[in-house]
């Protein structure tokens, strides 16, 4: 009974590729969870045909060639810009750029910091996994204060190292009405789906630029096992960022 | 809205800068990235202004990376793009530059040579040379146009996008801080009127068609698994880049039958040893000129066989023998002696290059 179960396919988002499936990352990695909810909703908006995928260096790029559209590798941390150099050639494509807390906090910042000042009609993912996973764990800007990493090997101290980057929270404080921003959590994909759906709307809308970070997992990095992976992101990564959509252009507002 | 910038050949006196802005409008270019940098912020200006006429946009971005990156991103939507810099901003120009080289991107970049090192100055200088063949972790596949006038400035940035389109190459327009602010008369035309076509350019992402199911997707990559695939991928770059090498470069000269000394310079300076040529032949000096007007691919071989035989070589630049090194590693083996005039990031004028000239032959 064993084999026939293994010969039935996975339900997977129709604009996913299957023939690269199954996916490059890591066991109990939560980019599999975050791929699937974007893939949900770019099948709901059925957007797909106007998709340009850019994808930054980190264990991002191993999703170059994730999906059925065209996708661009870029170099770490210039994803954004690359998605806005796109973005202002052709305009009507869905431009996505999709990079880690490495990419996006620290060494690309500036990028992802003034698109949002242009408010670049882009959406742009970042997943957050608490540190440099495809160099091998090193301390990112989003290491929890205490935690171990192996440029942090006796725990992040907040005196040396500050505090972790909150993204949503910095940059829905300097965007303007109209644009989106959100965290949300590979534990609950549902809602991080919607969030993806919202973001997307944003930039179909052009109402403004759309981010949205994804809490995720890395137990590869972590050396914890799945019910310490678990924990480590429902309790105390969510202590620290607060699942919640920070900035919405729809009227009624957040969820 | 006028379709065409030019219409007519137009005959005027302006500065270096400005001559770029018209050029890459005549030559179809639809978008420029930018980051302010002395000297080359007028291209951005002029750009700016002219550009809303003929329905094209510019991108003021947040830095030389982001300049590069996002001219990467149009390029790829098969949209002709370009930037320029110059100085620091040409270090971080060598990042979009390399990636370019490694996924074939035709990255067009204008580049006012800076004195350096460091922020130094902003006027003559020939010390971008290094960088703009050879900069980055890679092999220098790239095209660069050492420009001497700003007739070459507008004839240059218009090939610059053909030779980027058509052999897919990040291509240079190389000037410098003097060429950038002077003025000086030029003729600005439609590249048509000389029977230049613009290259078709290509939609590397986003051409029409559900991916998947109409077509397949593209992806393209810079990172690779193994050293034998990037080996593979490096010498089937290399390949393309040696086969079309004889067709890009580009060289002049004059005097060199008779002559017994060569003076040998780009860019700039050749300006000066040209003028000096021209003085030394009215006093019977024997005496002639090589100006390689491409410095990546460099006319090595042409430079080989105008040398043969001559009794000297002098190499003058305003760097400390940038130029130079391609001279010696293209002619290994030629017992010519060299000698030397570098002037880092300072002027040089005809006179100085006749008293060098001068004093070799005493």
């Amino acid at each position: 009974m064993a084999t026939e179960i293994t010969n039935v396919a996975p339900p997977m988002p129709a604009c996913w590729r299957k023939e690269t499936k199954t996916h490059k990352f890591c066991p109990g990695c939560g980019h599999g969870i975050v791929l699937k909810a974007l893939g949900e909703a770019i099948d709901e908006l059925g957007i797909q045909a106007d998709v340009i995928f850019t994808v930054d260096i980190g264990c991002c790029l191993l999703a170059v060639d994730f999906f059925n559209f065209d996708t661009v590798q870029t170099h770490h941390g210039r994803t954004n810009a690359v998605a806005c150099g796109v973005k202002r050639a052709t305009p009507e494509k869905i431009c996505i750029a999709y990079m880690g807390d490495g990419g996006g906090y620290a060494i690309g910042s500036q990028h992802l910091l003034n698109a949002a000042a242009r408010n670049e009609k882009i959406t742009s993912i970042l997943v957050n996994n608490t540190n440099y996973g495809m160099t091998g764990g090193q301390m990112a800007p989003t290491t929890l204060p205490g935690q171990k990493t192996e440029t942090s090997p006796y725990g992040r101290s907040v005196e040396q190292q500050g505090e972790p980057t909150h993204g949503p929270e910095m940059l829905s404080a300097m965007l303007p009405e109209g644009a989106y921003v959100a965290r949300g959590t590979v534990a609950k994909p549902k809602q991080l789906k919607k969030f993806f759906v919202n973001a997307l709307k944003a930039q179909m809308n052009r109402s403004g630029f759309s981010f949205v970070e994804a809490l995720s997992t890395c137990p590869t990095n972590w050396s914890t096992n799945a019910k310490k992976t678990w924990e480590f992101l429902e309790k105390d990564m969510t202590d620290v960022f607060p699942v919640q959509e920070f900035k919405t252009p729809q009227e009624g507002g957040k969820e | 809205m006028a379709t065409k910038p030019i219409e007519k050949d137009n005959h005027v006196f302006v500065t270096g800068n400005e001559v770029v802005a018209w050029a890459a409008l005549a030559a179809e270019a639809k978008i420029m990235y930018g980051y302010p940098i002395t000297p080359q912020n007028e291209i951005m200006h002029y750009w700016t202004r002219l550009a809303p006429k003929f329905d094209r946009n510019f991108l003021q971005t947040e830095d030389e990376l982001s300049a590069g990156f996002t001219t990467c991103g149009g390029v790829l939507t098969g949209t002709r793009a370009f930037t320029a810099t110059a100085g620091p901003g040409t270090i971080l120009m060598q990042e979009p530059l390399t990636m370019a080289e490694m996924m074939r991107i035709p990255l067009v970049v204008a580049v006012q040579q800076r004195g350096g090192p460091s922020t130094a100055t902003v006027i003559y200088s020939q010390q971008e040379v290094t960088m703009c063949c050879y900069g980055g972790n890679g092999e220098g596949f790239r095209v660069v146009y050492s420009t001497s006038s700003h007739q070459d400035l507008f004839d240059y940035t218009i090939k610059a996008f053909n030779t980027a389109w058509k052999y897919r190459f990040p291509t240079i327009v190389l000037g410098d801080g003097y060429q950038a602010k002077m003025r000086e008369a030029v003729t600005m035309y439609d590249p048509a009127s000389r029977g230049i076509v613009m290259e078709d350019t290509e939609q590397f992402i986003g051409s029409p068609g559900l991916c998947g199911t109409d077509r397949e997707p593209k992806f393209h990559k810079n990172t690779f698994n193994t050293e034998e695939e990037l080996l593979e991928i490096v010498n089937s770059i290399k390949a393309d880049y040696d086969a079309v090498k004889d067709e890009i470069v580009e060289y002049e000269c004059g005097d060199v039958d008779d002559a017994e000394i060569i003076v040998i310079a780009h860019g700039v300076v050749s300006r000066a040893i040209k003028e000096a040529v021209k003085i030394l032949r009215k006093e019977g000096v024997k005496v002639g000129y090589f100006r390689p007007i491409t410095l990546r691919p460099f006319p090595g071989k042409a430079l080989k066989e105008i040398v043969e035989g001559k009794k000297g070589m002098l190499v003058v630049e305003s760097a400390l023998g940038q130029m130079k090194r391609f001279v010696t590693d293209e002619l290994y083996g030629c017992t010519v002696p060299i000698t030397e005039y570098f002037k880092p990031g300072k002027g040089v004028s005809s006179d100085e290059v006749v008293m060098q000239v001068k004093t070799m032959m005493k």
